[in-house]
């Protein structure tokens, strides 16, 4: 189910923005436009659709319209033209009271310098959206301390802001966004002004708070590694028009443009690219089925090794083909040759973590899913062409297909 | 007429005049009724303070003092207030302190909400700020004129000369802390829908509360330097001794009134404030 849909979003900062549309509608570029009519573009008839429970990232550098767009969205800022759907309402036609009950009920919003007011208590300033709804004291003292409790400060309700530190003031501000129980989450640069490593545990909080939570978000950033780490699908912006949306895989290896590609082009791909998108299909024999049947299918598909599994597909090991001759040789079974004791991954645990399993063993590195499947395995080769950018190795998809 | 004169001079005194008159005739109901009020709180007020023997009040005002700032200057108010009753002027200390403390009120109450609505639109802003600036830069004296005529003699042309001379810092302050308000706050207000009434009480007003203080701090000094004008026109008080003193060139009685003065501002400075801190 898709959450909102916006339709052709536009903002002009100027004085006759109804001149600087037209000239937008003959394709006229931003520049052009300030050269001609003196005013600014702020956002360029975006167009794009949120599902239901996604983490929608709005990507751009400074000056790319990104901060306008999410203020568009809840009208901190008034859209010059275009829709806004959430579910059947149109949000750019709603009057006063129904805005102001959106944004008391359904968008909170979370921002970059966490917008906390300093005369208010941490509990004040999480009960500030319920307070504003008028709701009874008792229900929204309540709310809030569940909320600074999910995000794990709730020792701390009698502090002022000031006596915490940034990270611990942005997971106030998301206790706060939080209480209100929001289907919408708008994220505006919210771990920016935190230092690389608070800010690498709050994006893993937050993802681990997704996980239970299922909120729509809408997450604005303009660092490519966080966009990468938490968005479901990114959206690209660039002189305030959307260039690209896409899931972090496809903005990567299919850049829609030479912006983007130049963008992305410094990403380190060992980060990106799982094991899913670079694994083969095994050759895989059952184990009842004997040595020499393994050996005719190592013959017949060319491989020197192959991958047992039990009836339910369930990897127990790999035999080679000079130990499936010597258990032929000597009756024995396959079950008596293989070796288990072999290092294996997950399809969604990135290239980054996966050179040292492969480094201690010689075979393909074997891709098995939760319940301990074959799903595939990694042949060096194919690590080495994703890393150098070749997309013919990639599956495209991540590891998902080949798990059912 | 000078030759290099193109225009006539205009007859603007001629107008201010008429203008005056005109008010007066078809005011003067209004004028009588805000003189009689003004003149009831501030007889009320000088006589209940006149109820208590002065070293009570002294003692009230030193731990006021106490507890609004500290020790110090509790014991700098018993010595200070001490001096102005052994020079015997405790009676118009105490209608000096009724005047400021009317006038600093009256401010308050007509000055803050000005400020407020100041702070919402900037067109309202740019009508009231060239007010302002007329209000505080125009010759105290010259107020005095048409209070006279309007309120006749005594505290209450006093205490409107002072209010109309002293109130625009508390204006000018509450328009700016209004607004010096960090831009994010107001966003995130906003964001979580509220009206415009919830904006001011909850994030706007408090947080621009110590710019506020500052400002009615400024009005009460300012209501202070006013004291001696007001006298010109029959307000009594401190500033009586010093209008005395000088028309009379007695240099020692000035001291004085003007030390009186001076230990009276700066007890008030300090607790207003030591409160503000609070």
């Amino acid at each position: 189910m898709s959450s909102i849909k916006v339709d052709r979003l536009t903002k002009i900062f100027g004085k006759r923005p109804k001149q600087a549309v037209k000239y937008l509608d003959e394709n006229k570029t931003k520049d052009e436009i300030l050269e001609l009519t003196g005013m600014t573009v702020g956002v360029n008839q975006a167009s794009f659709e949120v599902e239901s429970g996604e983490v929608f990232v709005i990507m751009g550098l400074s000056g790319s319209g990104k901060s306008t767009l999410v203020r568009l969205l809840n009208r901190l800022i008034e859209p010059t033209s275009g829709d806004i759907w959430l579910g059947d309402q149109n949000i750019s036609e709603m009057n006063k009271e129904e805005l102001r009950n959106l944004r008391r009920k359904k968008m909170s919003m979370v921002f970059q310098n966490f917008a906390l007011l300093p005369h208010k208590t941490i509990q004040k300033n999480t009960e500030f959206g319920l307070e504003i709804q008028g709701v009874d004291k008792e229900a929204r003292a309540q709310k809030a301390k569940e909320a600074l409790e999910l995000v794990g400060l709730g020792n701390y309700l009698d502090k002022y802001p000031n006596e915490l530190s940034g990270g611990m003031q942005q997971r106030v501000g998301l206790a706060r966004a939080l209480a209100n129980d929001p289907e919408i989450l708008l994220m505006d640069e919210a771990f920016s002004a935190l230092d690389p490593l608070i800010r690498k545990d709050m994006q893993d909080e937050l993802m681990d708070l997704q996980q239970t939570m299922n909120k729509t978000i809408i997450f604005i950033t303009h660092d490519l590694d966080e966009a990468l780490r938490i968005g479901d699908r990114i959206a690209l912006m660039k002189d305030g028009s959307i260039v690209q949306v896409g899931t972090a895989e496809e903005i990567l290896m299919d850049p829609a443009n030479d912006y983007v590609e130049r963008f992305v082009e410094d990403v380190d791909l060992s980060k990106v690219i799982t094991a899913g998108h670079v694994m083969k299909r095994a050759e895989t024999v059952r184990v009842d089925r004997g040595p020499n049947v393994a050996l005719k299918l190592m013959k017949e598909n060319g491989v020197s090794t192959i991958y047992v599994v039990d009836n339910k597909k369930k990897l127990l090991g790999y035999v080679t083909a000079d130990q499936a001759a010597s258990a032929a040789q000597e009756k024995k079974g396959l079950e008596d040759v293989l070796t288990t004791d072999i290092p294996t991954v997950h399809p969604e645990t990135v290239l980054a973590d996966v050179f040292t399993p492969m480094f201690d063993d010689k075979a393909p590195l074997s891709v098995v899913d939760d319940a301990g499947r074959l799903v595939g395995i990694i042949v060096r080769g194919s690590v080495i062409g994703a890393l150098a950018g070749d997309n013919n190795v990639l599956n495209g998809n991540g590891g998902e297909e080949h798990n059912g | 007429m000078d030759d290099t004169q193109i225009l006539p001079k205009l007859p603007l005194s001629d107008w201010i005049e008429s203008f005056v008159d005109f008010l007066k005739a078809y005011l003067s109901g209004f004028f009588d009724a805000v003189t009689a009020v003004l003149e009831f709180i501030a007889e009320g007020f000088v006589s209940l303070m006149a109820m208590a023997p002065p070293y009570v009040l002294i003692i009230l005002i030193a731990l006021l003092a106490w507890w609004a700032v500290n020790w110090k200057l509790g014991i700098f108010a018993v010595i200070g207030l001490g001096l102005i009753n052994n020079l015997g002027y405790w009676p118009e200390l105490v209608d000096t302190i009724s005047l400021v403390l009317i006038s600093v009120f009256i401010s308050m109450l007509v000055g803050i909400p000005i400020g407020i609505w100041m702070s919402q639109k900037n067109s309202v802003q740019s009508v009231i700020t060239p007010i302002l600036d007329f209000m505080q830069t125009m010759p105290a004296f010259v107020y005095l004129i048409p209070a006279v005529v309007f309120f006749s003699l005594g505290v209450v042309p006093g205490v409107v000369a002072t209010i109309i001379f002293s109130m625009p810092p508390t204006v000018r302050l509450t328009n700016l802390g209004i607004r010096q308000v960090d831009k994010e706050l107001i966003e995130a207000s906003n964001a979580y829908g509220s009206t415009t009434g919830q904006r001011l009480m909850k994030v706007q007003i408090p947080l621009a509360r110590p710019t506020i203080m500052a400002g009615i701090n400024q009005t009460i000094m300012l209501s202070l330097s006013m004291v001696v004008i007001a006298s010109m026109v029959g307000a009594p008080g401190l500033g009586t001794i010093v209008y005395r003193a000088v028309t009379q060139v007695q240099v020692g009685l000035g001291f004085e009134g003007g030390l009186s003065l001076v230990i009276l501002a700066m007890l008030l400075d300090r607790i207003s404030q030591g409160a503000n801190k609070k």
